[in-house]
Formats: C-alpha cells, sequence, structure tokens
C-alpha cells in the first residue's frame, strides 16, 4: 500500500472508524479508561453520517440499546472496559438467546474488582467460558496489531449477521492507546438481508417479528438450544483462525494472543538466533479456538508449549486441552498490568530448551 | 530505533513522539506510539515509546531506549540509566541541571526552552529536541519530517505549522 493511503492512527479511535465504515450506524456506551477513544471518536462522527450516537446512564442500559437496535435489524455496537463488560453480561446472554447480531469491544485492563487501568488478558475465561449465563458462545476475536483491528471489526459485524450472535473484540489497553499505521480497506458492506426476522413494523403487511429469549417450554428451549449449536458448529468448522510462525520444525511452542503475542513473536525470534527451535501460535478467534493447529504441532513432535499471557494463565486450559497430553504445557505471566517482555519470554525458553522446566 | 520521550504534561512529549512515529510512517518503516496513560499521567509527568524499525515492532513499550528526550528532572532521574549503551540522550538543560556521569552514552545538554522563549517559539521547546535528535541520529530525512509536521498539525491550527518547523530548524543548527 502507499504510504499515502496510510495513517496514523489509535486502536481505539481506529476500532470505531473501522465500525462506522463496516456500515455501524448505532453506538451505545458509556466511558470507562482504557477505551473511551472509542465512545469519544463515535461522538464526534456519528451525528455528522446521520448515525446515532448515545451515552448511556450505564453499561447496562448501553448493551439492552444494543439489544433493542440489532432486534430492528441494524448493525449495533457497544464498548467498554474489564468492569464495564462484567455489567453488560446479563445483555449479551440475552442477546446470544434471541439470536441477534452485535458487536461489544472490550479493551480489557486489569482486575478483578476495579482492578486498575493497565493493559490486561485477564477476561479470556469470560469472554470464552461465560460471557454471559446459559448454553452460549459468541465469536471472540484477538487482534495484535492496529490494522488487524480494523480487519477484524469488518469480520466481526459480517460473522455476527450470518450467523445471528454475538461477536466480541478482546483488545486489551496497549492495543487501544498505541498508535500504528493502518489502511482502511476500501470495502463495499453489502448487507445482509435481515428482512426475515427484524422487527421493523410489520405496516400490517406481515406477521409479527418477534425477538425474545424466554421459551417456558422446555422442549421448546432445547430445541432452539440445539439449533443454535449447530450454528455454533459451522462457526467451528469455517471461521477458525491463526497465525503460525517458525512453527514447521518447533520443538518449543509459545502460544500467546493480542499484544502478548507481539512480545512473544520477537522472544521467538530471538530464540532462533541462539539455535532455540522456538515457534509462535497465535490465535486470531479465541471463540472458536485454533485447538486443531495447536494440536497439529503436538503431532509434528513438539517437545513443549508456553502459554504466554497477561493474566495468571487462562487461555493455558485451552492450551492443555488442544495438547491433550501429548506435551508438557507450561505458563509464563504477568498480571496486574504489566506487560511482559521479550527478555523474560525469551528466558523462559531458554529454560525449557536447557531442561529447567 | 526504540526513542522515549518524557517531561511533563503539556511541554508536547506526546506530540514529540507522534511527529517521529509518522516521520517513520511516511518512510516505509513499521513504527508504533504508545503513550503512557496511567496514574502517572496524573502526576504531571508524560512519557511516550516510539519504535521505527525495519521489521515488525514486537513490543511497543520502551523501557531501554536507544534515544532519551528527557524534558524534566524527574524524567531524567527516572530514565537516564535505562539509556542502552551507546544511546544517545537529549537533555532540556533549561529545566535540568544536572550532568550525566555516564560514559557509554552520549548526552547532548539543549537550553530548549529558554530558546524556545528567546526565539519566539514559546512551548515549542519539544520540536527544538525533536530537531537536535534527528540531527544527531538522521531518524528520518529533513524534508519527510516537514512533511509528517504537517500531518501532525491539525487542520485548524495550520497557522502553527510553520513556528514548528522554524523550531525543528533551530534544533537541527545546534
Amino acid at each position: 500500500m502507499a504510504s499515502s493511503q496510510k495513517v496514523l492512527m489509535k486502536g481505539n479511535e481506529a476500532l470505531a472508524e473501522a465500525a462506522i465504515q463496516a456500515g455501524c450506524r448505532h453506538f451505545f456506551g458509556y466511558p470507562i479508561t482504557p477505551q473511551t477513544e472509542v465512545a469519544a471518536y463515535m461522538s464526534k462522527r456519528m451525528p455528522k453520517i446521520g448515525g446515532t450516537y448515545l451515552q448511556a446512564e450505564s453499561e447496562i442500559a448501553a448493551i439492552n440499546m444494543v439489544y433493542g437496535a440489532a432486534s430492528a435489524g441494524v448493525r449495533a455496537m457497544t464498548s467498554s472496559s474489564s468492569p464495564g463488560i462484567s455489567l453488560k453480561t446479563e445483555g449479551i446472554s440475552y442477546i446470544a438467546g434471541a439470536d441477534l447480531p452485535c458487536l461489544i469491544i472490550n479493551v480489557q485492563r486489569g482486575g478483578p474488582g476495579l482492578g486498575g487501568i493497565q493493559p490486561s488478558q485477564a477476561d479470556y475465561w469470560q469472554a470464552t467460558r461465560a460471557p454471559g449465563h446459559g448454553d452460549l458462545h459468541i465469536l471472540v476475536f484477538a487482534p495484535a496489531t492496529i490494522q488487524e483491528m480494523v480487519d477484524l471489526v469488518f469480520d466481526a459485524f459480517e460473522l455476527a449477521d450470518t450467523y445471528r450472535m454475538p461477536a466480541m473484540i478482546l483488545a486489551d489497553g496497549m492495543l487501544g492507546q498505541m498508535m500504528e499505521p493502518v489502511v482502511f480497506p476500501e470495502k463495499q458492506v453489502t448487507p445482509i438481508d435481515k428482512s426475515g426476522w427484524a422487527t421493523t413494523g410489520t405496516q400490517c403487511q406481515r406477521p409479527h417479528h418477534v425477538t425474545n429469549s424466554l421459551f417456558l417450554q422446555p422442549d421448546q428451549l432445547e430445541q432452539k438450544i440445539v439449533e443454535r449449536f449447530q450454528r455454533y458448529a459451522q462457526v467451528q468448522e469455517k471461521h477458525t483462525r491463526c497465525e503460525e510462525y517458525l512453527t514447521e520444525d518447533a520443538e518449543y511452542v509459545v502460544v500467546a494472543y493480542g499484544a502478548t503475542a507481539r512480545i512473544a513473536r520477537s522472544a521467538v525470534t530471538a530464540a532462533r538466533q541462539q539455535g532455540i527451535k522456538a515457534g509462535l501460535i497465535r490465535p486470531i478467534t479465541l471463540w472458536p479456538y485454533p485447538s486443531a493447529a495447536i494440536a497439529a504441532a503436538a503431532g509434528r513432535g513438539a517437545k513443549a508449549f508456553l502459554s504466554v499471557e497477561m493474566s495468571m494463565g487462562q487461555m493455558v486450559d485451552d492450551v492443555r486441552l488442544a495438547v491433550n497430553g501429548k506435551a508438557p504445557v507450561h505458563f509464563f505471566g504477568r498480571t496486574g498490568g504489566i506487560i511482559p517482555t521479550p527478555a523474560e519470554v525469551l528466558e523462559q525458553l531458554q529454560k525449557l530448551a536447557g531442561g529447567e522446566r | 530505533m526504540n526513542i522515549l520521550l518524557a517531561g511533563f504534561g503539556g511541554q508536547g512529549v506526546l506530540f514529540a513522539g507522534k511527529v517521529m512515529a509518522y516521520s517513520g510512517l511516511l518512510e516505509e518503516k513499521y513504527v508504533s506510539w504508545l503513550p503512557s496513560y496511567g496514574p502517572e499521567m496524573r502526576g504531571g509527568t508524560a512519557n511516550c515509546s516510539v519504535c521505527i524499525s525495519d521489521q515488525p515492532i514486537g513490543s511497543p513499550l520502551v523501557l531501554n531506549p536507544d534515544v532519551l528526550i528527557a524534558m524534566n528532572l524527574p524524567s531524567y532521574d527516572k530514565f537516564i540509566d535505562a539509556v542502552v549503551p551507546g544511546g544517545i540522550a537529549v537533555i532540556d538543560s533549561s529545566l535540568i541541571n544536572k550532568k550525566c556521569d555516564r560514559t557509554d552514552i552520549q548526552c547532548f545538554y539543549v537550553p530548549a526552552t529558554e530558546l524556545a522563549d528567546e526565539k519566539g517559539l514559546h512551548g515549542l521547546a519539544n520540536n527544538i529536541i525533536v530537531g537536535k535528535v534527528l540531527k544527531e541520529t538522521s531518524f528520518a530525512k529533513p524534508e519527510t519530517v516537514e512533511a509528517a509536521m504537517a500531518k501532525c498539525v491539525p487542520a485548524k491550527k495550520q497557522h502553527l505549522l510553520e513556528p514548528n518547523l522554524n523550531a525543528i530548524k533551530l534544533g537541527m543548527s545546534l
């Protein structure tokens, strides 16, 4: 790409601009560090393009406004950071239970509770295991660069619409606050036909459309959930994504996502220069999880795996499930808002290669 | 090249970092810019990390800079020992009356704040220092920095473009 098309942009602002370019005209938010620039950007841009920017009275109100807008078939989104996402979980469950698409952005900060405001990846369990109560999944995307943040916003809206389920971009304070060059794809977004279910008014011309998550008859509810899981199975089959770096002959495979993956990549490159056969698997989708790629690396004879996270060890569960006992799975993490350094990750790889772990 | 810019809020440390990062972008390099946004900001100091590289950037957080720009005493005290051996530090000597005793780095003392006031470039000490860094490191071509400045000065404040460019030129002449 020619440099004239590149702009230097903050992650939070890039997320917002990408959502607008992907056709989102309905944003409902509530400020919280470190994601406030998403809402600030929307508040400036939306009125100029005929969209709706609404600062709700709370995160709970904001997600329920998304529920309403999504029911009417428009591309709707909200964004927050960790404590605010906890407040949204009830609404996310309702939206999933009503089979509606939407986009939720989580620019993670340290928890639990109010925690801190520095970068964190401690909401992995929440995003992938329990984004709300009940049998449900949401699409979870984990960008590692500002460009990828932009690209994944388009994909998230499209897959959410296609499979009628919520999608989440799971970022962190580092990605939200940093600037990198970014190019916005000149994509023509083709709206997906929602006329079969969107509640846009009958004009007395058709039966009512109903969006609802309440099914009191157990057999009816079971059928709904089973149908939903058939859709989830399609998503797992077709839309699981990861990036592999130097894994073909890797003996020591680092698994890391988002901001941490960038750091791990530097460590893997440095380890290779020291003759350590290290590689990196970077999940791009956290749900569905790229278990097959990890299992394949284990099948090729990797000696050990190392999950690197900004948490006390959450994704490592999924690495263990994927490796399924074929090799030891280790963990290294920093938490509370501390960003691990390439040197720290390299030290872990040196220990693995030296048989110290 | 990993650059750490540090000073008080209001000195334009984040802006100066953005100009440097944009210069890298315009020369087709990989660049990143990461501000501090934590409690230290509330305490009145601001810093940002800028990386300019031929390779994709791993961690955008600069802990050990090749180039340190120190614009106040707390920043100087905090970061001077973190500069990598062989690196450089550009120090606003109007506000920092210390001399570094490290022999493995090069230090440049620029009375940027006083110079800015003398030359009618009030508030542009940041870019005087960027000009000095440009002269000492050639992190980009001078004309690229000029183009980057034009991108970074907001459309509504274009009348400030010329003084900003003059500050860069002044820094380069030191």
